[in-house]
C-alpha cells in the first residue's frame, strides 16, 4: 500500500495545477461575467489550498471574503458596467503588438528576479510563533491567530477596520444607493432567505465566540453577516426609512469606535495604546469583536448595495 | 471495519452522482437538463458522501455538524436551480425536446 502515502501528494498537485488553470482561464477570459465566475471558482481552490496547508483560518476569510463578498461585489459592479462594456473591449483587444512585447518580457524579467529572492530565501526561518507561544497565557484568548489579530498586533486591525469603512465612505461620497424596483422577488429566494437570514446570524455568532479557542473571528463572522445582508437585499428586503439614518450610520462606525476607546481608555490605567490591563484582556477582546463583527457585516452589505442610502 | 467499508461504499456511491453530474452539466442539451443532472449531483451525491462522512466522525456533534451542511446545501441548491430555471424561462429558452 505504498501508494497511498502519494495520495495527499496527487491531491495537492491537482489543487495546484487546479489554481493556476483558473488564475489563467480568469485573465484571459474576454467575458467579463465567466471572469468573474472564474475567479470566484479560484477563491473556492484557493481555500482548499489553504486547509491543506493548515491554515484553517486564512481558508475561511479566503472563502467568505475573497470569494463570497468579493464574488458578489464584482457581480453587482459588473452588472452596473454592461452598457458600457463593448466599448472597453475593443480597446483592449487593440494594445498593439509592439507594446504587448516590451511588457512581456518585462514582467518575465520581473518575476525570475522575485522567483531568485525567493529561492535564497529558502532557509527555515523560526518566525514569530515561538514568541506567540510563550506569552499566550497574557493574551486573554487561547487561541494564538486571535490573539495576534486582537492583542499582540491589534494596531493593525484597527487599521485594518478603519480602511473598511474608509472605502465604504468613497462608495458613499460617489452616490446614493440605486433604486429598486418594485417587482415582486422569486418567491422561493424569499423563502430561502427567511431560512437563511437567522441561520446566519447564529453562525456569525458562533464564529465570534470560537474565535477564542478556534479558528473563527471577527472578520469571519462580520463576512457572514455581510452576506446575509446581500442575500437578504438580493431577495428584495430593505432597511425601513428611520433605520437608514443615524442607527446604520451607529453600526457602521461601532467596530473602530468601540476599538480605539478600549485602545486610548488604557491608557488611563497606566497602559500603553491597545495594551490591555492584566486580567481585562478576555472581556475586552470579547467587546471588540462583537462591536467590530457587526461593523464589518454593515459595511460588507453596504458595499454591496453601493451608495449612500 | 464493517463501519468503515460501509462509509467507502457510501462515499465511492456519491462520487459516481458527481462524476455523473459534471458528464452530464458537460454533455446535456439544454439549461433545463444541465440543472438536473447539476443538482442530482449537488443532492445525492453530497448526500451520500456526508453520509459515508458521519460514519467515520469522532463525535455525535461533527457528525451533526456534517448533517446540517448537507440540509443547508439541499435548500440552497433547490433554490438556486429554481432561480436559474425561471431566468431561463423569462428569457424565453424553450426546453429542449429529442
Amino acid at each position: 500500500m505504498a501508494w497511498l502515502s502519494l495520495l495527499p501528494l496527487a491531491i495537492d498537485l491537482v489543487l495546484a495545477l487546479t489554481l493556476l488553470w483558473l488564475a489563467w482561464r480568469a485573465l484571459t477570459s474576454p467575458d467579463l461575467f465567466r471572469a468573474v465566475v472564474l475567479f470566484i471558482a479560484l477563491g473556492l481552490v484557493l481555500g482548499l489550498v489553504w486547509v491543506r496547508l493548515d491554515a484553517v483560518d486564512i481558508a475561511l476569510a479566503e472563502i467568505a471574503l475573497g470569494a463570497g463578498v468579493t464574488g458578489a461585489l464584482l457581480l453587482a459592479a459588473l452588472a452596473k458596467l454592461q452598457p458600457a462594456e463593448s466599448q472597453t473591449d475593443e480597446v483592449a483587444m487593440m494594445a498593439p503588438i509592439a507594446l504587448r512585447l516590451p511588457i512581456a518580457l518585462l514582467l518575465i524579467a520581473l518575476l525570475t528576479g522575485l522567483g531568485l529572492v525567493v529561492w535564497q530565501l529558502w532557509v527555515p526561518a523560526p518566525g514569530l510563533s515561538n514568541l506567540v507561544d510563550a506569552r499566550l497565557d497574557e493574551a486573554g484568548v487561547a487561541y494564538p491567530v486571535t490573539a495576534v489579530l486582537l492583542n499582540f498586533r491589534g494596531y493593525d486591525t484597527l487599521l485594518e477596520l478603519a480602511v473598511l469603512l474608509l472605502a465604504l465612505i468613497g462608495v458613499w461620497s460617489l452616490s446614493t444607493a440605486p433604486h429598486l424596483g418594485d417587482e415582486e422577488p422569486e418567491p422561493a429566494l424569499a423563502a430561502l432567505s427567511r431560512l437563511l437570514a437567522p441561520l446566519m446570524i447564529l453562525v456569525a455568532a458562533y464564529l465570534v465566540w470560537v474565535g477564542a479557542y478556534a479558528p473563527g473571528g471577527a472578520f469571519q463572522a462580520g463576512s457572514v453577516l455581510g452576506a446575509a445582508g446581500v442575500l437578504l437585499r438580493l431577495s428584495g428586503w430593505r432597511l425601513s426609512l428611520s433605520a437608514t439614518g443615524w442607527p446604520l450610520r451607529l453600526v457602521l462606525v461601532l467596530g473602530v469606535a468601540v476599538f480605539a476607546f478600549i485602545g486610548l481608555a488604557v491608557i488611563g490605567f497606566g497602559q500603553p495604546l491597545l495594551g490591555y490591563p492584566q486580567g481585562w484582556a478576555k472581556p475586552a477582546i470579547l467587546t471588540i469583536e462583537l462591536a467590530a463583527t457587526l461593523s464589518i457585516g454593515a459595511i460588507l452589505a453596504a458595499l454591496f448595495i453601493g451608495g449612500r442610502p | 471495519m464493517l463501519v468503515s467499508l460501509l462509509s467507502v461504499a457510501l462515499l465511492v456511491a456519491g462520487a459516481v452522482f458527481f462524476l455523473a453530474g459534471t458528464l452530464g452539466l458537460l454533455r446535456f442539451p439544454d439549461v433545463y437538463t444541465r440543472l438536473h443532472a447539476l443538482t442530482k449531483a449537488d443532492n445525492l451525491g453530497l448526500g451520500l458522501m456526508v453520509l459515508g462522512l458521519m460514519l467515520q466522525a469522532e463525535s455525535l456533534a461533527a457528525a451533526g455538524k456534517l448533517l446540517f451542511i448537507w440540509l443547508l446545501l439541499l435548500a440552497a441548491s433547490a433554490t438556486a436551480g429554481q432561480l436559474v430555471a425561471s431566468w431561463a424561462q423569462g428569457k424565453g429558452i424553450a426546453p429542449w425536446r429529442g
